[in-house]
């Protein structure tokens, strides 16, 4: 049973997949079709920024510090509230614990009377 | 058969339970008999699993009887309750079950070479037998006390296989923080346990379902469990933990100590369905479920997207994805009492809460696996030291692939299945909830896609010019997952129907599991 049931409509992977394999066919062909002349080991394949001298690969490759920067830059008000309780200390933790255990106990002693 | 098909809840928790303590003297014989016995004993105890999953899935509910004439004889002739200590195997915990054994096995096979080498070995296979048969025993006991005896020895053995790289001193830290959050929390289970059985005399689950009347010390009782368990399955606020730990445990463990938080998940289900399910007022109940969850989906994945160790990241994924299961379960237990909503999504939400666990264990399981074999090949757990790998490391690259695009939700890998069943109930639900369980799906790739980016393509990094793939025992043990992950994404249908939707059903007719054991009782 391939397909999934979910109250008004289904989900059919298989069918799915069959549609994006004809569809990747379609692609290759058309590609296929495209410009031969590209030559790999040539000055065509250089990397060309503006005339500057570019780094080695190596050096090129962004670190994952730097991926993002705009998104977390932007956040930064709500990653230094979120970073605070993460102290890594151990008794912090039993901290939050006893305070949920507690709002927990209220909630549920709420509901029940 | 039969005496297989009869006896098979005990001999599942018995047999690695005996072997547990084999191992380590087969040990001093060697490597290969060691692990070969390991290997044997579990693989007889994952045919037993699937001999009881057949026999569930057939007649239904299995009780078994410590003791007694007959295996099924829950309340002895001349008693009005319960007094042996009892097995009761439904759907749901056959479900669980079933989690358990496969992330086992694959752990087990991929350990094989990823320990080669190392010392303390025969400990480790010790330790995870033990806690197989901790998670297993607390699927399928009938009790409330021996829920809090394998809840015990669950978090014992998992704290020492988090802590089993002492010469890591996070290694140890993370250990040691398991160990303290597991001990509080099985305290407050043992006194809201206590709670119930000063008010009802009986230890039974089933028999506290007959007789509770919702009073005051139910509800603390009730407050008690819930905080410990949300502990133990790392919801937050309470899953500062989980990263520490996580992170610091070797490849074949991680993925079981993630189970075993499943299990306390599994532990808060038994209690509120088949426990408090009577009670008037589930919805405050769903209500605070669905806040844990949708509190742990956001901060968790927000999280994660900041990380740069790479098992850090997943750690705090794993936090992310159990906020699904929550809202999925959450939302099924706020219409419990309300046929119309039920039928109308609260059970599809709840099929989506449910089939996310074994998705998500699956997947979950098997990038931390991609993750440990990058670090059994370079050292280090930091993407920013990382690059190029998917030169030389294809296999682990593919898989992390299927692992990444699975927990982004994206089809037809399995995650897109049940987050799917998730989206779409709980958005007849309440619309809200629906719109941040998406943006969290949207948030899960962008980080997946951060890691990929920057630790498997562009050049590789001249330190890790020479890496090689990894071994193949562990080559095996990650397939193992990914077929899983690939056949349950392409046949959705097929896993609902067979294993989701009757572990929802047991949930939902707590009345079933209360009768199998009291209903020759008036």
């Amino acid at each position: 049973m391939p397909i999934l049931s979910y109250g008004y409509a289904v989900w059919a992977p298989i069918v799915w997949i069959v549609a994006l394999v004809v569809i990747g066919i379609m692609v290759f062909i058309w590609r296929s079709r495209g410009q031969k002349g590209y030559k790999k080991e040539t000055a065509q394949a250089d990397v060309f920024l503006s005339g500057a001298k570019v780094p080695p690969a190596e050096e090129r490759h962004v670190k994952a510090d730097n991926i993002y920067w705009g998104f977390f830059e932007s956040l930064k008000g709500l990653y230094s509230w979120m970073m605070k309780p993460h102290t890594g200390i151990v008794n912090d933790y039993l901290l939050w614990f006893v305070v949920v255990a507690a709002i927990a106990i209220l909630i549920f002693l709420l509901a029940g009377l | 058969m039969d005496f297989l098909t009869t006896n098979a809840p005990i001999l599942i928790v018995a047999i690695p339970l005996v072997a547990a303590f084999i191992i380590p003297l087969l040990g001093q014989k060697g490597d290969g008999v060691r692990n070969g016995f390991t290997l044997t004993i579990f693989g007889l105890t994952s045919f037993l699993v699937a001999v009881l999953a057949v026999n569930v899935h057939d007649v239904g509910i299995r009780i078994y009887a410590f003791g007694a004439a007959a295996a099924d004889l829950a309340v002895p002739q001349g008693f009005i309750v319960p007094v042996r200590i009892i097995f009761e195997v439904d759907a749901m915990s056959m479900f669980m079950g079933i989690i358990v054994t496969t992330v086992t096995l694959a752990a087990l096979i991929y350990s094989l070479h990823f320990l080669k080498g190392q010392t303390g070995q025969a400990r480790f296979y010790s330790l995870m037998m033990l806690l197989y048969v901790g998670m297993m025993g607390l699927a399928f006991t009938g009790d409330m006390f021996n829920l809090f005896v394998f809840l015990e020895i669950a978090s014992i053995s998992g704290a020492a296989l988090a802590a089993y790289r002492t010469n890591l001193a996070d290694a140890v830290e993370g250990g040691f923080k398991y160990i303290v959050i597991s001990a509080i929390s099985a305290l407050l289970v043992l006194f809201a346990i206590g709670i119930l059985y000063s008010e009802y005399n009986v230890l039974s689950i089933a028999a506290i379902a007959h007789f509770i009347q919702y009073t005051h010390l139910d509800m603390i009782a009730l407050g008690l469990l819930g905080a410990a368990f949300a502990m133990k399955l790392a919801g937050v606020p309470l899953h500062m933990w989980a990263p520490d730990t996580y992170t610091v445990a070797p490849a074949g463990s991680t993925p079981m100590i993630l189970a075993a938080s499943y299990m306390s998940m599994y532990a808060l289900y038994r209690v509120t369905f088949t426990i408090y399910g009577g009670f008037i007022d589930t919805g405050a109940i769903g209500w605070a479920v669905i806040i844990v969850g949708l509190l742990s989906m956001f901060v968790g994945v927000m999280m994660a997207v900041h990380q740069t160790d790479i098992k850090r990241m997943m750690a705090y994924h794993a936090i992310s994805q159990g906020g699904y299961m929550l809202l999925g379960l959450g939302v099924g237990l706020a219409v419990i009492a309300n046929p119309a909503a039920l039928e109308a999504y609260g059970r599809d939400a709840m099929n989506g809460g449910i089939f996310h666990i074994i998705n998500h264990v699956f997947y979950k399981a098997l990038l931390f696996m991609a993750a440990e074999a990058i670090f059994f090949r370079i050292g280090t757990r930091d993407t920013n030291k990382m690059g190029g790998l998917a030169r030389n490391m294809k296999w682990t690259t593919g898989f992390y692939i299927i692992g990444a695009l699975a927990i982004a939700g994206i089809p037809p890998f399995n995650g897109f299945a049940s987050k799917l069943l998730i989206y779409e109930s709980v958005l007849k639900f309440n619309p809200i909830l629906a719109i941040v369980a998406m943006f969290v799906s949207l948030v899960t790739l962008a980080s997946f896609a951060k890691v990929f980016y920057s630790a498997f393509t562009g050049p590789p990094m001249p330190a890790h010019k020479e890496v090689k793939e990894v071994p193949k025992s562990m080559i095996v043990g990650m397939s193992i997952l990914a077929v899983l992950i690939i056949f349950f994404g392409l046949f959705p249908g097929l896993i609902v129907d067979t294993i989701v939707a009757p572990a929802t059903n047991a949930l939902i007719s707590h009345a079933s599991y209360i009768n199998a054991v009291m209903g020759a009782v008036p």
